[in-house]
């Protein structure tokens, strides 16, 4: 065998065995998903019976429906508000020469690192007198503070990679600046906006503290944590299908995001390490 | 992050007086430009932790809200001499030092392989970034029904006769391995971030003088990612060690796994109390800012994170 061929078929195995450990709890959840009451439990790793029947029962119980709008709602508003913030401090910050940015690190830096536990027990209180309490205000508002150190640093760290000098050229070669900034600045900082937005997302759609803490009804309780209080058929019954089926289906989303968008989650990601 | 930090050497030196209308100008529109995301961080996390202050000096339990009033520090001292805020210290500890070691092992050679792959690179980061993207709550779903000996495989894999989820040790084994299995990709990615900064050209002299591959890595690759080995590691303890997500799906804190944030949450909402809930959380806090301070003033984490220093 060459040397070659060689390296190939060992890179090939890393990749296996990294596929592997990785899609087994994927494809386990998939299956427990497609199981029927009866064999949920028999510990088989693929189904005996194959059903749809999960996936029936919670799209026809509200209480997912509802869930999944919320999710959906709640995380798109809290990211847009969160990069349109990010990018106009991120601009700034690339750009603009004035003192502080030192600070604004520090503040960013600590809100990341912050435990966000630490919050609930006021925020809870807080909530519950101005009627923010299990609402979706009440979710964004937590989901967009602690999405905005990150995407801070990603965006700057793309921001900075930005050819500015390209605007004046334009404007130079006889562009208003309005045509300068949409026809060269803007198709630049595409991409960078883009990635913070998929990252920010995935965050936001990820949390559960916030939404098993500040929610209590289907009125802004996302899908995290109305999985964790699915009603059993009994006190004493898990619903292991429904939860595996209602699982299955918020997983969706950002596995398309993670595999259309990989290259872009890791610049974006090792960008904010780096440099931001 | 020392490039957002750091004003330039210019800006620095330059004398403070006459400042130029078009310098005043400058910071001005800045200062619009940075000031609606600063002041959300600040009133979103500095009032509410400063409120929980307030509230942790206080009798303030929901169930009882005539019997409020101040009470000094004496729900800190309830805390502190309570035998199970130093248990639930000790179960976090072990799981983020266990955890995050074993994430910093796993997560270099996967940096390492998604740095070097010559064969599908791309699906490769694809695949590994899976885990990270998984929404955590059904990452814990999968690994606690994987695990219960009722319902899954990993038990008639191992040949286990007995749940391994009921008892302590064999759920923090699978406590830890939910962690390790969610949060190794980003680890990788945190420290591939670094690994790029290493050029090629030294690994290059390296081999030409006969070093082996095992001496390049820890004579040339570590010392240089040191700065990103140190923010990943920053990162990825304070986040486990506010573990929360995995322990809630579990089992809510039994079989003793209880971390001080699931502690944090039952004073809160199950119990309402929060007066000593809100002890808890400052607590909580001091102990992650200690944490960033040893790692930021002791190791030098933060300081000079990426190439750019």
């Amino acid at each position: 065998v060459s040397e070659q061929g060689k390296k190939t078929a060992g890179w090939s195995a890393a990749l296996v065995v990294v596929a592997v450990v990785s899609l087994v709890p994927v494809l386990w959840i998939v299956m427990l998903s497609l199981k029927t009451p009866a064999s949920v439990t028999d510990g088989a790793f693929i189904p005996h019976h194959w059903t749809l029947s999960n996936y029936d029962d919670i799209f026809k119980a509200g209480v997912f429906t509802s869930a999944l709008r919320n999710s959906i709602g709640i995380a798109l508003i809290a990211t847009t508000l969160a990069v349109i913030l990010a990018a106009a401090a991120a601009y700034a910050i690339a750009r603009l020469d004035f003192p502080g940015k030192g600070a604004i690190l520090a503040v960013s830096l600590a809100v990341a690192m912050f435990p966000q536990i630490s919050l609930v027990g006021p925020l809870y209180n807080l909530w519950r007198q101005v009627g923010l309490y299990d609402s979706w205000p009440g979710l964004i508002i937590p989901y967009m503070t602690f999405a905005l150190p990150l995407s801070i640093y990603t965006l700057s760290a793309f921001f900075r990679e930005i050819p500015w000098e390209l605007e004046q050229a334009a404007q130079v070669d006889g562009a208003t600046p309005f045509q300068a900034f949409t026809k060269v600045i803007a198709p630049l900082a595409t991409p960078g906006i883009v990635t913070t937005f998929i990252i920010v997302f995935i965050i936001c759609w990820n949390d559960f503290i916030f939404a098993i803490s500040l929610t209590s009804t289907s009125t802004a309780q996302t899908v995290p944590a109305a999985i964790a209080q699915f009603p059993g058929l009994s006190q004493f019954t898990v619903p292991i299908g429904d939860i595996a089926a209602a699982a299955v289906v918020v997983t969706v989303p950002v596995m398309v995001l993670v595999l259309l968008f990989q290259r872009r989650i890791v610049a974006g990601l090792t960008a904010g390490a780096v440099k931001g | 992050m020392s490039t957002v930090a750091a004003p330039t050497p210019t800006a620095a030196a330059r004398p403070k007086k006459r400042l130029t209308d078009r310098t005043r100008a400058e910071r001005r529109f800045a200062a619009t430009l940075v000031g609606p995301a600063v002041i959300v961080m600040i009133l979103v996390t500095a009032y509410p932790i400063i409120d929980a202050f307030v509230l942790s000096l206080q009798r303030a339990d929901l169930r009882f809200p005539s019997a409020n009033k101040f009470v000094g520090l004496s729900n800190y001292g309830h805390v502190l001499s309570a035998p199970v805020w130093w248990q639930d210290v000790l179960h976090t500890a072990i799981i983020t030092v266990i955890s995050v070691g074993v994430q910093l092992v796993l997560g270099m050679l996967l940096a390492l392989a998604m740095h070097r792959a010559i064969v599908a690179r791309g699906a490769l980061r694809a695949i590994a970034l899976i885990p990270y993207g998984i929404v955590a709550v059904v990452a814990a779903y999968s690994w606690q029904y994987a695990w219960g000996l009722n319902s899954g495989w990993i038990p008639k894999l191992l040949g286990l006769s007995s749940d391994p989820l009921s008892h302590q040790f064999g759920t923090y084994v699978a406590i830890i391995v939910t962690e390790i299995w969610k949060n190794t990709p980003f680890m990788a990615l945190l420290l591939l971030a670094g690994l790029a900064l290493v050029p090629d050209e030294l690994h290059e002299a390296a081999r030409v003088d006969g070093a082996t591959a095992w001496q390049r890595f820890w004579k040339i690759t570590v010392p240089l990612m040191k700065p990103a080995i140190l923010v990943a590691l920053l990162f990825r303890t304070l986040d486990a060690f506010r573990i929360f997500d995995t322990i809630f799906i579990f089992n809510q804190g039994a079989q003793g796994t209880e971390s001080i944030s699931m502690l944090n949450y039952s004073t809160l909402l199950n119990r309402l109390n929060l007066g000593l809930g809100s002890a808890v959380s400052v607590l909580l806090f001091m102990l992650v800012a200690l944490i960033a301070f040893v790692f930021i003033k002791g190791f030098g984490a933060g300081a000079a994170p990426g190439g750019e220093k």
